[in-house]
């Protein structure tokens, strides 16, 4: 199998336009009778939704929220990147791309990180136009703050509900389209399987969480924006409900998996206190804008944080990075803080967390300055933690959280299956190895608000002879056989572990092995272990009730036997990837330093993965990278 | 700590529910509320039975999914914090805690501790958004919206959707979660346009769904998460009153 990435001719700076210039069209008359099936309502899934019923085609939209408002966008803090350089500092389209390909360590495409930067500077007119209330200046005009990674300040923000203010945007299209009867809206409905017919992608089978009814959905294109699996660690950033079964389910129906094994390590969560714990709650990045992290010089230094004075502190990532300090980027500062976690100055009840301190920013800025930039991050951490920010400083600890792995999805975010495609985190395609600050909101709109308009489209151009879709085709009872089988499956085994207890053993692997550092040996045990871990919860787990009525933890169940399997791919991604690139640290490659070894002779390519079976190892499909307009360079923030 | 909790346990919408006991032993002061239901939901998945179904997700006080009724108060006893916000060091040790779904006439409950809230949906499906599609937005700074102006509607726009408002309020009244969209587009250009429709329609449809009327308690404001103002609620009633004189 060879992967065409399908990148328009021309230039760097003209290849979107050419694309959307040379994209097919569908007449307006003709698209009511074409059906698009989106999975999931998070920014990419609502904006998709939207944008493809304002055109007039005919929209199903499915999420297992209780209500579209609540998928996990919702909880990202800090900002939204945008190329306007209204701060007048240098930005432009050209360096924002070049940021974001840097910060990715080279391992992105050029062309799909151009459209994304480009399409930054209208993704923040339409968040305007759409109410969302972005921070201002007095003068009435937008602000911007600084995100790390990069040396101007481009990003825009609602306080620290960014997310949250952005998603009810796209939330309050879709359901006015809802209310136009452009879209069907199924929440509280979980995606079961994709339904492939003569090789083209044209349905999927779902689950009504609150009856348990299996239903089968047909269209002429399936879009997933499922989101990211970072919850796979168990302990994570994320929320409980968030997975990988989608996409999982769609791999093993031939899409093409990509770099699975990328997950952001993110600096500025709470540390773990105790086993019982469900989530690691994250502080946003933006708090580094202020705050400046440090570990006592002493070993076990068993005195208050306010005690310690000055010059027994050891600002570890100013020391290490001076150019840009606290505000390295997500990778460097997880690693630093790890690296003088292991080494014994962790501090904290367990010692493995860092002090974030704001000392400095409240004696220079004033506490009420302070709590207009972070005041709800601050309460937040009050709530969580029952420590006052103003007094002393957070302790945070690294948390895992965002997904740069994912489907592998060409130019026009379509998948290896013609007709399915892949938008926002569920997709692998513009932050390479690793993700910067605020570029996560920022993916998730342009790919569902600007691009699947385009190359949706373009896909639907080919459909419209085709006729409805019947939802009760050979494929489409198989799959929905298939899908009753499992659940009846994971309900009978009627062993005396949870899904959950299968979860926090799985998580300690990864966190263990394929985490903020890997290496050979660890790698290839973890397979071992992951395998072991399967056959016993195929033997040991208990679910309680039936498929056919309200049941969480069937849910659970379900996602946890999908995360399994994708653990054991990402090990196997991370074990033949043998160079350190970004979130991806082999110990075996590194510098004197300790620094990430890159290898662009070996690896500049992205390692896509072919399922073969449960029994078979995955097959690799490299997509070689290359780049004709930046030269591939040592990333260094010195 | 030890615990003793009584929780509402209902099959589906259609049965009848009733409040069971359960002990919890070695509970922490540091977990988090649905951390100690998720302990609980253990023990009882490992003996067959089946857990308690409640409605999370985010667990960090954004997402509006989770909701209960803890002793009588909407999220439990602290102010301007989710469920899952709540920690047990909250409760001493040896209390008994009742655990119980949001009740209202417009949140019918689906099992256990879950409700229905999808009238909130259809709220704002009757007018809470800008009428804009994608691809026709000017130029984000070619309308200057002071900085106070961008901060007051940030504080009616921070509302998560959890429903507590209607949970807390003796009439099972949906104002402030009604009121907060309405003046959050109200209070900026780009909604402005279409304020006085906006009210008609979105008033009507609370209505229509089986929320009572406010009568200015005020108990809202002090159970809500995100500190929503009652003052919103007087906007909503004065672009409605507008919005019937203009119409």
């Amino acid at each position: 199998m060879e992967l065409n990435a399908k990148i328009p001719p021309g230039p760097l700076k003209d290849k979107w336009n050419y694309y959307k210039d040379h994209a097919k069209l569908v007449n307006p008359a003709n698209r009511k009778k074409l059906d698009v099936i989106v999975v999931g309502t998070g920014l990419a899934g609502s904006s998709a939704a939207a944008s493809l019923a304002e055109m007039g085609y005919k929209v199903k939209s499915f999420c297992f929220q209780d209500s579209a408002r609540r998928a996990h966008s919702v909880a990202a803090q800090g900002g939204v990147n945008a190329a306007k350089n209204y701060k007048n500092d240098g930005d432009s389209v050209y360096r924002m791309f070049y940021d974001t390909i840097k910060g990715g360590d080279f391992r992105s495409r050029e062309a799909n990180v151009y459209r994304l930067a480009e399409c930054s500077l209208h993704l923040i007119d339409q968040a305007v136009a759409q109410g969302v209330p972005f921070g201002r200046e007095y003068g009435g005009y937008l602000n911007n703050r600084s995100f790390g990674g990069v040396q101007v300040s481009r990003t825009f923000y609602s306080r620290g509900q960014t997310g949250q203010q952005l998603l009810l945007g796209a939330y309050q299209a879709l359901i006015r389209q809802v209310s136009a009867k452009t879209v069907t809206l199924y929440t509280r409905h979980e995606m079961l399987d994709l339904v492939v017919v003569d090789g083209k992608a044209r349905g999927i089978i779902v689950r009504n969480l609150d009856t348990g009814e299996i239903e089968r959905h047909s269209a002429h294109a399936v879009i997933l924006a499922t989101g990211g699996f970072g919850k796979i660690y168990y302990l994570s950033t994320l929320a409980m409900g968030c997975n990988a079964s989608a996409i999982w389910r769609a791999h093993k129906k031939g899409a093409l998996m990509a770099s699975p094994s990328w997950t952001q390590i993110h600096p500025t969560s709470l540390p773990q206190s105790g086993e019982y714990q469900s989530k690691l709650t994250l502080m946003s990045e933006s708090l580094r804008n202020d705050g400046r992290i440090w570990v006592p010089l002493k070993k076990d230094d068993a005195r208050k944080p306010n005690d310690i004075p000055e010059v027994e502190r050891d600002y570890y990532l100013e020391r290490r990075y001076p150019a840009f300090g606290n505000l390295a980027p997500r990778d460097i500062s997880s690693r630093a803080a790890k690296e003088r976690i292991d080494a014994g100055y962790g501090i904290g009840a367990q010692k493995n967390a860092v002090y974030l301190d704001f000392s400095k920013a409240l004696k220079e800025q004033g506490e009420a300055k302070i709590k207009e930039k972070y005041g709800n991050l601050f309460s937040m951490y009050r709530k969580i933690t029952d420590i006052d920010a103003y007094k002393e400083p957070m302790m945070i600890s690294p948390a895992a959280h965002f997904s740069m792995g994912g489907l592998w999805v060409d130019y026009e975010l379509m998948t290896t299956i013609p007709g399915l495609f892949a938008l926002g985190e569920a997709n692998f395609a513009d932050h390479g190895a690793n993700r910067l600050g605020a570029n996560s909101l920022l993916q998730a709109c342009v790919d569902g608000y600007f691009v699947a308009p385009y190359t949706v489209s373009n896909y639907l151009a080919d459909e419209i002879k085709t006729g409805p879709v019947p939802a009760d085709s050979l494929e489409f009872l198989e799959a929905e056989q298939k899908a009753k089988e499992l659940l009846d499956r994971l309900v009978s085994i009627k062993g005396d572990k949870t899904a959950d207890y299968y979860h926090k053993k799985l998580g300690k692997l990864l966190y263990d092995h394929c985490g903020l550092s890997r290496n050979r040996e660890g790698l290839s045990l973890a397979i071992a272990e992951i395998k072991k871990l399967r056959v016993d919860f195929y033997a040991h787990l208990a679910v309680p009730g039936t498929p056919e009525e309200m049941n969480a933890e069937l849910e659970k169940a379900g996602r946890v036997a999908d995360y399994l399997e994708v653990a054991e791919l990402m090990c196997y991604d991370a074990l033949t990837r043998e160079e350190s690139c970004g979130a991806h640290f082999r110990e075996e490659y590194q510098t004197p330093e300790g620094e990430a070894l890159r290898d662009d002779e070996k690896f500049c390519f992205v390692s896509a993965w072919d399922w073969k079976g449960l029994d078979q190892e995955p097959v690799l499909v490299p997509e070689p990278l290359t780049f004709e307009n930046v030269a591939l360079t040592v990333r260094s923030y010195k | 700590m030890k615990i003793f909790l009584k929780i509402w346990r209902q099959k589906d919408a259609k049965s009848n529910g009733k409040l069971v006991d359960y002990e919890m032993d070695n509970v922490i002061p540091h977990m988090s509320f649905l951390e100690m239901m998720d302990t609980l939901n253990e023990k009882l998945v490992v003996s067959g039975e089946h857990p308690v179904e409640f409605d999370h997700d985010c667990r960090e006080g954004i997402c509006g999914q989770c909701g209960m009724m803890i002793n009588g108060r909407a999220h439990g006893p602290l102010k301007n914090t989710t469920t899952c916000q709540l920690h047990m060091r909250s409760f001493k040790d040896g209390d008994t805690i009742y655990v119980e779904p949001f009740r209202a006439e417009g949140f019918p409950i689906k099992r256990d501790l879950k409700v229905d809230r999808s009238a909130f949906d259809r709220i704002i499906g009757a007018g809470g958004f800008v009428s804009v599609n994608t691809g026709q937005a000017p130029e984000a700074n070619s309308i200057p919206i002071t900085h106070e102006i961008a901060e007051s509607a940030f504080d009616s726009a921070a509302c998560i959707g959890c429903g507590a408002c209607v949970a807390t309020c003796k009439n099972s009244s949906a104002a402030l979660f009604t009121s907060a969209k309405i003046s959050h587009l109200a209070k900026l250009p780009q909604g402005q346009q279409e304020a006085h429709k906006r009210a008609l329609t979105m008033v009507a449809q609370m209505d229509a769904e089986d929320f009572g009327h406010c009568s200015n308690t005020e108990a809202c404001e002090v159970e809500c998460p995100q500190g929503i103002s009652v003052l919103n609620i007087a906007r909503m009633n004065w672009e409605f009153l507008k919005g019937n004189i203009l119409k």
